[in-house]
């Protein structure tokens, strides 16, 4: 049988006044239909423009150099075709489809979702306008979009994240296409409804026999879905083979690599995150021979001196694309076994609190008319109590728009709560003035979530770290105090030498530690770090979250730890703190709360998070929580939780369940465990 | 929708009474006594005493004032000194040439200026958008005196093919009105295509490259589709902005080209007006411009609404 999509040495160039850099460097792939295969790759590994090469959406600079695409049904190479002829636009959308990965800007907003939809079967079916609004209200219910008939005239920012990606894949699949590609289509989602998409997604291609490729950076999602998978590096496919065997048997020192650099649930409390050193080279200028040479931990002379290998067999149906033999490898994999492993740096927490937080509540203010009157609040956060020890890491966890991020600026004090005690080393900075507030301030940092954004382009490294030194007064002299910035640069692993660039002279890791350095210069007793890996690579996401780990070791300093990847939460956590929707839900060790989630949410999210071991992936329910995360401005009454609950009881609906304490440290607010 | 336009014409009227208290107040603004000011030094006794009265200058500020607002409300702006007519006849006569020219040149420098833009985004990096653009970048930044100047001096001086002034309605002489008007209406309506183009390039070439039209892309539809449908709308938007902008810019805009084609419209009735020190005639203009200002913009947050449904409230 042929199969339905067939790629050859696909080579895909962008022009630069530096000459051409090459992004897909001969790529060969294959799907049968009905299949789903995954692509995974780090960012600029060149999956997504191997996807918009086959399809020829890459737009100038960009062009498919050389290579071969043939689909099933279709005379000849794809790519011989010119990329708006008529053959072309009606392979696009009509056979092969594509999600892409930002659901709030792919689509338009001036249109409705019904026309976006509608066009897309009009433009592919011979269907009358009135058939094409039928079949796409079908489209629209196929995709579990609420009251699809009246929503057909909506527009898309009338929807949220997940719904918008709903519609999407609506209007992917309305033409009844073979392949579906979805590129990164669930990244920007939060778990459950990531989850609940591509389960979606996986059904509907079961019953229609509709293939999908999976682009994604996450190995958990390619797990848990797909049959096969491609591993991509530097525009290169380095190992491809059946899922198990990707996970399991993994051929290619790049795919070892990159499992051991992610946390995952199940890990012990104290393995240490082994990160893939260095950077992947920039396209510009990739050695020719094989570009993960000088990141390799099994490399050997000879990877230098030959050309970047072909893939070869090493396995029934595994590919894989290096020099060493299998034999090679695992002698070198023992060798390596046998080295002196780096301990888990030892943390000291101290039984004394550094914050106590006590019922804080933070309102947002609705205005309306000229007058701006008040006429309502955003509960953001309500009741918020925990404590923080001296040295200890509190992880917390919750979806989007569940109250994280007003927290933590509460702690920080760049909102004031309308209620509550915020007790920093015994005393109350929740009430205070500015002027009263100003020698905590430099006790209280934070890191942000992205590295990009959040250093300011014009100032060189060192003075973003020196700022804060400058504002406290804490060195006397100009010599003390440039020698302390150079300290922290060495803590954070910079060289001093880069004090005088600027930001975008750094990669996003480099960034990062920057941001880092800069949380530090304060001596703060407490940092916030919101997200503060989220926006990296998942080779770096090792190094920084370890670095991290160093400094905590070293210097003392408590966090409170921001993220909605509850692996690396897990990871870096002694206890952990659920949110659902400004409430506390669940506050235990980070331990026991992997292990006995209390609260039917925590237990749900704990599902959600897809895995990368396709073992543990099959023993997961397919979805674990239906639903979206309501607005925070209409909050169910009673418990938050209680529309998506499956335990939902008649008292849940009226009454808010309180934080109590079960276990010792364990507390949680369910009714299900109410003493009583 | 019809809370909106109720809500913005309420907004409308307050910066209509605040303008109009400035206007009003242009009296006072003159040094030295207001008759004296408006009439010269030269007048018997019973002129000023009359005009004295009739300005109502004998009475508080604020009763002044309203009886002002009063009659300005029913039309009655007093009688120009200049003139020696009431101010809304004279006002009457001359308003019509200036909306006839602004609005002529506003229809064709709308749909001109979008084509070209789009034309120009389209080829982006073609001969075609090189010319387009270095013409547009050149239009925008041309002085309108200097290209009236330069048509007139090309056309009525150099090539004798048109006449150099004068104003005559279609209706009264078709041919005659056409060869009349065309310089001038070119002259105002070429700053508009040019800065119109320049606008709907840029916004277009931005749109181009949104993650929407990868959509559409993705989805098979035609070039032609693309940019009409999914582009276009989007890139408008902030060409709306620029048209608001002209739009209320219209009544006052014409000052140039009204004096170098000797036109006699409502700009060239306003510089007299302020030569002449004509407090009534000056109130009238400032007024009328600021309504058809405010009305403009009235008109481009309806068309905002109406292209953007995300403005909707």
């Amino acid at each position: 049988m042929n199969h339905l999509l067939e790629v050859k040495d696909l080579v895909t160039c962008f022009h630069t006044d530096d000459g051409d850099v090459t992004a897909v460097d001969r790529v060969s792939l294959h799907i049968d239909r009905g299949e789903i295969i995954g692509l995974v790759g780090e960012s600029g590994s060149g999956k997504s423009v191997t996807m918009m090469s086959i399809q020829q959406l890459i737009s100038p600079p960009g062009y498919v150099k050389s290579g071969e695409v043939y689909l099933d049904g279709v005379e000849g190479n794809l790519l011989t075709y010119k990329a708006d002829s008529e053959k072309m636009r009606s392979i696009r959308g009509g056979r092969i489809s594509m999600i892409f990965q930002e659901p709030m800007t792919s689509l338009n907003p001036v249109l409705t979702i019904g026309y976006q939809i509608q066009e897309n079967i009009l433009q592919h079916t011979d269907l009358d306008p009135e058939a094409a609004k039928k079949k796409a209200i079908e489209m629209l219910k196929m995709v579990k979009i609420p009251d699809a008939e009246q929503r057909y005239n909506d527009y898309p920012q009338q929807f949220s994240g997940g719904m918008r990606q709903r519609i999407m894949i609506a209007i992917a699949l309305s033409a009844n296409p073979d392949l579906l590609i979805a590129d990164e289509a669930t990244t920007a989602l939060d778990v459950t409804t990531q989850a609940q998409i591509l389960e979606m997604i996986r059904s509907i291609a079961k019953k229609t026999n509709t293939a999908v490729i999976i682009v994604t950076h996450n190995l958990g999602i390619v797990a848990r879905f797909a049959e096969r998978i491609y591993v991509m590096y530097s525009g290169r496919v380095m190992e491809t083979s059946k899922t198990w065997n990707i996970f399991k048997k993994s051929g290619h020192p790049y795919t070892k690599a990159l499992l051991r650099a992610i946390p995952r649930l199940d890990d012990p409390k104290d393995r240490v995150l082994i990160p893939i050193d260095g950077l992947p080279p920039s396209p510009a200028d990739r050695p020719t021979y094989c570009p993960f040479y000088k990141r390799c931990e099994y490399r050997k002379d000879s990877c230098k001196e030959n050309a970047m290998p072909d893939l070869q067999e090493i396995g029934p149906d595994h590919y894989s694309a290096c020099l060493l033999s299998q034999n090679e490898m695992q002698a070198k994999e023992i060798e390596l076994r046998n080295r002196p492993q780096k301990a888990a740096p030892v943390k000291n927490i101290r039984d004394e609190n550094v914050l106590e937080v006590e019922g804080v509540k933070k309102y947002f203010p609705i205005l309306k008319g000229i007058m701006r009157r008040h006429v309502g609040d955003v509960k953001a956060i309500e009741d918020i109590s925990y404590t923080l020890k001296k040295g200890e890491t509190l992880g917390i966890v919750g979806e989007s728009g569940c109250g994280k991020t007003t927290m933590a600026r509460c702690v920080m004090r760049v909102y004031k709560p309308e209620a509550g005690i915020i007790r920093f080393n015994g005393i109350d900075i929740a009430g205070m003035k500015d002027k009263e507030l100003a020698p905590y301030r430099s006790k209280i940092a934070m890191i942000f979530q992205d590295p990009f954004s959040s250093l300011d382009p014009r100032q060189t490294a060192g003075s973003i770290v020196e700022e804060s030194l400058i504002i406290n007064h804490s060195c006397k002299t100009e010599k003390e105090r440039q020698e302390k910035v150079d300290r922290l640069f060495r803590l954070v692993g910079l060289d001093p030498s880069l004090k005088n660039r600027v930001p975008h002279e750094f990669s996003g890791g480099q960034r990062q530690r920057l941001g880092i350095a800069r949380a530090l210069s304060s001596d703060p007793e407490i940092i916030v770090c919101d997200e503060p890996i989220s926006a990296l690579d998942v080779s770096i996401q090792a190094q920084i979250i370890n670095l991290l780990e160093e400094i905590q070791a070293k210097l003392g300093v408590s966090y409170i730890f921001i993220a909605h990847d509850l692996a690396v939460v897990k990871h870096i956590s002694d206890r952990v703190l659920v949110m659902y929707l400004g409430h506390i839900v669940e506050i235990a060790d980070c331990d026991e709360l992997y292990k006995h989630p209390f609260h039917p949410y925590t237990e749900a999210l704990l599902q959600a998070v897809p895995e990368a071991d396709p073992d543990v992936e099959k023993t997961k329910p397919a979805v674990a929580l239906e639903g979206e995360v309501p607005s925070i401005i209409n909050r169910p009454a009673g418990c938050p939780f209680h529309n998506r609950c499956k335990h939902c009881m008649e008292r849940c609906t009226k009454e808010v369940p309180q934080l109590t304490e079960f276990d010792s440290g364990h507390q949680v607010a369910c009714f299900l465990f109410d003493k009583e | 929708m019809g809370r909106f336009i109720l809500k913005r014409l309420g907004q409308t009227l307050i910066v209509l009474f605040i303008v109009s208290i400035f206007v009003f107040l242009m009296v006072s603004f003159l040094p030295g006594d207001p008759v004296y000011a408006m009439l010269g030094g030269e007048i018997s006794q019973e002129t000023y005493d009359k005009w004295y009265y009739d300005l109502g200058l004998d009475k508080p500020i604020v009763v002044r004032y309203f009886s002002w607002l009063g009659k300005a409300l029913v039309g009655d702006f007093g009688t120009s000194a200049s003139q020696h007519k009431a101010v809304i006849d004279v006002v009457a006569q001359r308003v019509p040439i200036t909306l006839y020219f602004s609005i002529l040149a506003f229809i064709i420098s709308v749909p001109l200026g979008i084509l070209l833009g789009v034309l120009a985004a389209v080829h982006r990096g073609t001969k075609l958008d090189g010319i387009l653009t270095t013409f547009a970048n050149v239009c925008s930044c041309l002085p309108q005196f200097f290209i009236s100047v330069l048509f007139l001096y090309l056309f009525s001086m150099i090539l004798h093919l048109l006449p150099s002034y004068g104003f005559t309605w279609p209706w009264e002489d078709f041919g005659k009105s056409v060869s009349q008007t065309i310089m001038p209406i070119t002259c105002l309506a070429i700053g508009g295509v040019a800065s119109i183009c320049r606008q709907t390039r840029s916004s277009m070439l931005e749109v181009i490259n949104q993650d929407y039209i990868r959509t559409a892309k993705s989805k098979g539809l035609s070039q032609h589709k693309i940019i009409m449908k999914h582009a276009l709308k989007n890139a408008l938007i902030p060409v709306i902005t620029l048209m608001g902008l002209r739009l209320g810019g219209m009544m006052g805009g014409s000052m140039f080209v009204e004096t170098v084609f000797n036109i006699s419209g409502m700009d060239s009735l306003l510089v007299s007006a302020i030569r002449a020190q004509d407090i009534p005639l000056i109130q009238a203009c400032v007024l009328l411009i600021a309504v058809v200002g405010s009305v403009a913009n009235i008109i481009t947050d309806i068309v905002y609404a109406a292209v953007d449904p995300r403005i909707r409230i």
